[in-house]
């Protein structure tokens, strides 16, 4: 599974863009979305998943159901 | 003593006055003596200020930097617009009192802004309002999140500015966290002030306010996120004032939590070299969606205030005349014109940025600094004996420091404290407009009478007869004679009024109550 943003309650603050190791989050009408194929869920890269982390509104990042979990090689 | 005596006495030793009729703001015509008249002996030793610093505390240098700053000198404040581009959105600490999700056209507080800005947009956005409004002189960062959370867009916007717009001051504004790792990269774009949100210094209390950091890529919760936050501030504040860069230190006083707590700040700050403190009022409502206003903790009154400001003269320069603006305000201090310069709008502008233009400008004004500091000074030396009577007045101005708003159109008073040795700012006081389209609005007196209840007096330019029986009820004294007088001359003047009355017998000398500080968005615009 890979995260994803949830577009309504994205605020577009941007906190989560620069933190991406992967360079998976982009804005797009003013709020940003995470291009799945790229997300590793920060595994291999940080303890915790930087745009979970970053992110100042609560459930607005979440595990997007729709992607296999990723597993780092 | 406040910064405006020490202003007073730094324009004594450079005088800028230079021809004797002057043109000025809003077409009044002033008379302005020779050079001379600027060099009075009002300053020393009239002061009702409490603060230990003095003129010799200040360095030329320094006086350079401040001189023309709406938020560091309250005289400039009169005179002197800001602008803050909002290119800064992402924050790296959550605070119980700032809701990001939040934005109205209506509101005023930090954090909040209409329209985000890329580094392109806010230099354009700048040079528009700067050719516009030849009073602004300082460009800030303060969000709508934290300045250096942005280090990318925050420093290639005062990059290009250096180029385009050198005369304009850049400051920028932090929560203290990243403020160590962009000490080198503040220096080398001249940024001469910062200003740091400091709320305490001991992580029990910080761990009532802040409830996580993100910090090396961890979310960091509770008391250890309080301590981190500290350490970072302290050490920040260090690394500026050992490289000279001006800092102020903001602190929002918030009841029950942090109001003692705060005298051990401004302790702690002015031993690590801050110019300047401001203690703002937290600003807590339910609807602003935060945790402090949906748990009901409560702002302070403006008494509560006071006696924290109060506690803390002495320590470092105290700063009263925060209007606590929004991340995208533009005008002078408790003005805001960002509607007039939206993208759309800036998109359509011509921008010709004449720097000669903005200098002569800038001149005029400071010919009529002069003036209103050789105004109070003559107005003090004709005040009688200081018996150690202190009373505060609320004052009608809408800007160049002068009593020039009608009652019934302004949305803000300001306050000055009067004694028989001079005057002190202490605060504004936002309320509704009294006037709408020529008609009284008799619902905003009351909210008018509570935000200046602590006041014996209310000078104006001009007043209706309904809402001047009705002060005059509430036992504050509507004043129109001072119309379009230097403030801090028609405060002095009319304590002088008023304690000859006094001596005559013809009033009695009545205490004032305590008065209530606005929270939230103006209901009536």
């Amino acid at each position: 599974m890979a995260y994803k943003i949830v577009s309504s309650s994205c605020t577009g603050c941007s906190a989560c863009e620069p933190e991406c190791p992967n360079q998976a989050i982009i804005e797009k009408n003013g709020t940003f979305l995470i291009k799945p194929e790229k997300c590793t869920e920060c595994i291999g890269h940080f303890d915790e998943p930087q745009c979970v982390a970053a992110c100042p509104v609560d459930k607005t990042v979440i595990i997007d159901p729709g992607y296999p979990r990723y597993a780092a090689a | 003593m406040t910064n405006q005596t020490y202003e007073t006495e730094i324009n004594m030793a450079h005088p800028t006055a230079s021809s004797s009729t002057l043109k000025l703001l809003g077409g009044i015509k002033v008379e302005v003596a020779a050079p001379s008249a600027c060099v009075t002996s009002g300053g020393a030793g009239k002061s009702s200020c409490g603060s230990s610093a003095g003129p010799g505390d200040m360095p030329p240098e320094i006086w350079e930097k401040v001189k023309n700053h709406p938020c560091y000198s309250e005289e400039a404040h009169h005179h002197y617009a800001r602008m803050h581009v909002a290119v800064a959105p992402a924050c790296n600490i959550q605070c119980n009192y700032c809701n990001r999700k939040y934005d109205c056209s209506n509101e005023s507080r930090p954090g909040v802004v209409s329209q985000k800005l890329t580094p392109d947009q806010a230099v354009k956005k700048v040079l528009a309002v700067a050719s516009e409004i030849p009073q602004m002189t300082v460009l800030g960062i303060a969000g709508p999140g934290d300045a250096l959370a942005n280090p990318k867009k925050t420093f290639e916007t005062f990059r290009q500015l250096q180029e385009k717009a050198p005369d304009i001051k850049l400051c920028l504004s932090t929560n203290g966290l990243a403020l160590p790792d962009y000490v080198d990269e503040i220096c080398r774009y001249n940024i001469d002030h910062v200003t740091i949100t400091i709320n305490m210094v001991d992580p029990g209390v910080g761990e009532k306010i802040y409830p996580w950091i993100f910090y090396n890529h961890k979310r960091i919760h509770g008391r250890e996120a309080a301590q981190i936050l500290t350490e970072r501030q302290m050490l920040g504040l260090e690394m500026l004032t050992k490289r000279g860069v001006l800092t102020k230190v903001n602190s929002v006083l918030i009841p029950g939590i942090n109001d003692r707590h705060l005298i051990e700040v401004n302790k702690a700050v002015k031993a690590r070299g801050a110019f300047l403190h401001n203690i703002m009022p937290l600003i807590s409502e339910a609807e602003h969606g935060t945790v402090f206003g949906l748990s009901g903790q409560r702002g302070p009154t403006a008494q509560e205030l006071k006696e924290v400001q109060d506690a803390c003269m002495g320590g470092a320069n105290l700063m009263r005349h925060c209007r606590q603006c929004r991340a995208d305000a533009v005008g002078l201090l408790g003005e805001d014109r960002s509607n007039e310069f939206t993208l759309e709008q800036v998109e359509k502008m011509e921008v010709v940025y004449d720097l000669d233009k903005r200098r002569a400008y800038q001149q005029k004004v400071e010919a009529e600094r002069a003036a209103q500091a050789a105004a109070k000074a003559a107005a003090l030396d004709a005040q009688p004996v200081d018996d150690g009577m202190k009373v505060l007045v609320a004052v009608a101005t809408r800007g160049n420091g002068r009593v020039n708003e009608h009652f019934g159109h302004a949305h803000e008073f300001q306050i000055y404290e009067v004694s028989g040795s001079g005057t002190a700012f202490i605060g504004h006081r936002r309320v509704d407009h009294y006037c709408q389209g020529g008609w009284g609005e008799d619902d905003a007196l009351p909210s008018i009478v509570t935000a200046i209840n602590d006041c014996h007096a209310v000078l104006v330019s001009k007043i209706g007869a309904c809402p001047r029986d009705e002060l005059k009820a509430a036992g504050i004294e509507p004043v129109e004679r001072y119309a379009h007088e230097f403030i801090e001359k028609a405060a002095i003047s009319w304590f002088a009024e008023y304690r000859e009355r006094l001596a005559k017998g013809e009033i009695v000398h009545q205490p004032r109550g305590d008065a209530a500080i606005r929270q939230g968005a103006r209901v009536a615009a």
